[in-house]
């Protein structure tokens, strides 16, 4: 096939095609990858439709304590496709969490955080993060009720820290409340770190390239026996997108206030705390752990640790068998205990705090820091067993085989010999 | 080469390459300085220093709000029997008298920011309720129950008058 002469041009002088080429067209993916490996494509979409549509919104948004509120109303009723925008904008927020969420989930289903892997989970750890600081900052900027009272309570929080913690607090918010340098400061860094979460995306896109995906049943094929990301996954990525697109037109078109509170239509007022303040859904059960904890240091602390945690999953997970839950099934009634209890954390944080919440808040919080503190345990003991019990011979094929995994062949070999040493 | 050569000297450049790190990060942290201590108040939020509130119009058991420094400012007028009650409870888990807490029994100004995580606790007939995780305040603001670990605070204020107060000036 010959190229054109404009693409010979640049060839010659940048690594054009090479590029598509050897990220695309011949970047091997496993062939065995099912849609739930189309949240990371789905991430980025979104990530893109964020930028889009806030940047046309911030043409007409002013950050001002004054001028906030009515520009909001300005933006929804003068400009033109505003109502769209906006929508798309605050629909969009929730659609990247809940993306992100089953991108995360499905991580820790497959055990993708693994070796080698463990950057792709710490820089996916470090995008959760600032996409959180990014989405809160953003959730002001409509200087409602909600908005107002929500960046109190959060910038708050660090009040928490030892020795400084009203002067951070006033320096965070440049006011003695959260007032109109706050609002024009997280108007800036909400427009700001996109950046930072492209730089990052970036990272983990490099990674994701040098280790390559992880698969549903964690046996690594060769390259031949592999497909081409271009144009096997990109066209189930589309395909994803148009579902994906479906449910999320949905919400814009039909129920765009699904994600607002009802509260935040009333503008911000210093003097008067709502009734009954929750967070956006995606806060809520980070929200429930800090609720849990009667002393307030203690509540910060377990809120920062409940996300930190995960990061911690490469090494609290200290089974060699590969594919996660697939071949696991301790492993796997564990993570659906993980999602019922992150449910229930869900609920609690959006009730109003009576002491039978507390409680269940309370009971919550233990089981959701006991699974990780059980994992290495429950881990080790049902690798053993599952060595006793027998696995798929592909899996012990691939655990025995892999030249790096020697030292993982040495102790099953030494379990064969005691176990044979027992039975005589 | 003579012995004298000092561009051969492992030691000279391994000095040379400490020092410019140490005076380059000395300069790097330098420079942050000014671009954090701008995002502290501005000299025209910290001049909303003082609030004048005038006492007549709050009837016995009645209370206001007012603004000092952009917080509410609670100010209640207590009955007898409220200004009793209170005296002869210590407090909650941060316990102080009654007495410490007022210039004068009948006047309670507390700033009405939750000692948590600052939402503004709602009025009660016993006293606050923090709407956000349920801390409750006695009518001396004292912490009962609740995540909060501190009474509310007390502003720094003076009688000018019988019945007006300026808040922010002690």
């Amino acid at each position: 096939m010959s190229k054109h002469p404009v693409v010979q041009w640049i060839d010659r002088r940048f690594p054009f095609t090479a590029f598509f080429k050897h990220e695309l067209t011949e970047y091997k993916v496993p062939r065995n990858l099912s849609y739930w490996w189309n949240f990371g494509f789905l991430a980025g979409f979104v990530l893109v439709l964020q930028v889009v549509s806030g940047v046309f919104l911030a043409m007409h948004y002013k950050p001002d304590a004054q001028l906030a509120f009515a520009s909001i109303e300005h933006i929804m009723r003068d400009v033109n496709y505003g109502w769209l925008l906006r929508y798309m904008h605050s629909t969009g927020a929730s659609a990247f969490f809940v993306v992100i969420y089953i991108h995360m989930a499905r991580t820790l289903y497959y055990g993708s955080f693994r070796a080698p892997r463990e950057l792709m989970w710490w820089s996916g750890q470090v995008l959760l993060l600032t996409l959180m600081a990014t989405a809160f900052m953003g959730y002001l900027l409509p200087w409602g009720q909600m908005s107002y009272w929500g960046a109190q309570v959060i910038t708050n929080l660090f009040r928490a820290t030892p020795f400084i913690g009203d002067q951070v607090v006033v320096w965070l918010r440049g006011d003695f409340v959260v007032g109109d340098a706050t609002l024009n400061r997280f108007f800036v860094l909400h427009f700001f770190f996109p950046f930072l979460i492209f730089g990052i995306v970036g990272l983990h896109l490099v990674a994701l390239h040098f280790v390559r995906s992880s698969n549903p049943s964690g046996i690594n094929l060769k390259d031949e026996d592999n497909i081409s990301l271009h144009p096997y996954f990109t066209f189930k990525d589309l395909f994803g997108l148009g579902i994906f697109l479906l449910i999320f037109c949905g919400f814009v078109f039909f129920y765009p206030d699904f994600f607002i509170e009802p509260d935040n239509n009333i503008p911000a007022d210093p003097l008067k705390t709502p009734p009954h303040i929750t967070p956006e859904w995606y806060f809520l059960p980070f929200y429930a752990i800090l609720r849990a904890i009667p002393d307030m240091l203690g509540g910060v602390v377990a809120m920062t640790l409940s996300i930190l945690v995960f990061a911690a999953m490469p090494y609290l997970d200290r089974s060699q068998i590969p594919g996660g839950s697939r071949y696991r099934p301790f492993y796997r009634a564990m993570f659906w205990a993980f999602v019922v209890d992150l449910s229930v954390l869900t609920y609690v944080g959006a009730q109003p705090a009576t002491d039978e919440m507390a409680l269940v808040g309370r009971i919550a919080t233990i089981i959701y820091f006991s699974l990780f503190m059980v994992l290495p345990i429950i881990s080790k003991r049902e690798e053993a067993w599952l060595f006793v019990r027998g696995l798929p011979q592909e899996v012990m094929a691939m655990i025995a085989g892999e030249k790096e995994s020697d030292r993982r062949k040495r102790s099953m070999d030494r379990r064969k010999t005691e176990r044979r040493q027992g039975e005589e | 080469m003579s012995d004298d050569d000092k561009v051969q000297d492992p030691q000279r450049r391994d000095f040379l390459g400490k020092a410019t790190a140490v005076v380059g990060g000395a300069g790097v942290a330098a420079s942050c300085w000014p671009l954090i201590s701008s995002m502290n108040p501005a000299t025209d939020v910290l001049s909303k220093a003082t609030t004048e509130v005038s006492l007549g119009a709050i009837a016995q058991g009645d209370a206001k709000t007012v603004s000092w420094q952009g917080k509410p400012v609670f100010i209640v007028h207590r009955t007898e029997s409220q200004i009793r009650s209170m005296n002869n409870s210590p407090g909650g888990k941060d316990p102080q008298p009654d007495g410490e807490r007022v210039l004068r029994p009948e006047w309670l100004v507390i700033v009405g920011v939750c000692t948590h995580l600052g939402c503004v606790p709602n009025r009660t007939a016993e006293g606050w309720t923090c709407p956000c995780h349920g801390s409750q305040y006695d009518l001396s603001g004292r912490i009962l129950k609740g995540p909060a670990p501190r009474n509310l605070e007390l502003p720094p204020y003076q009688f000018i008058a019988d019945d007006k107060i300026i808040i922010g000036k002690a």
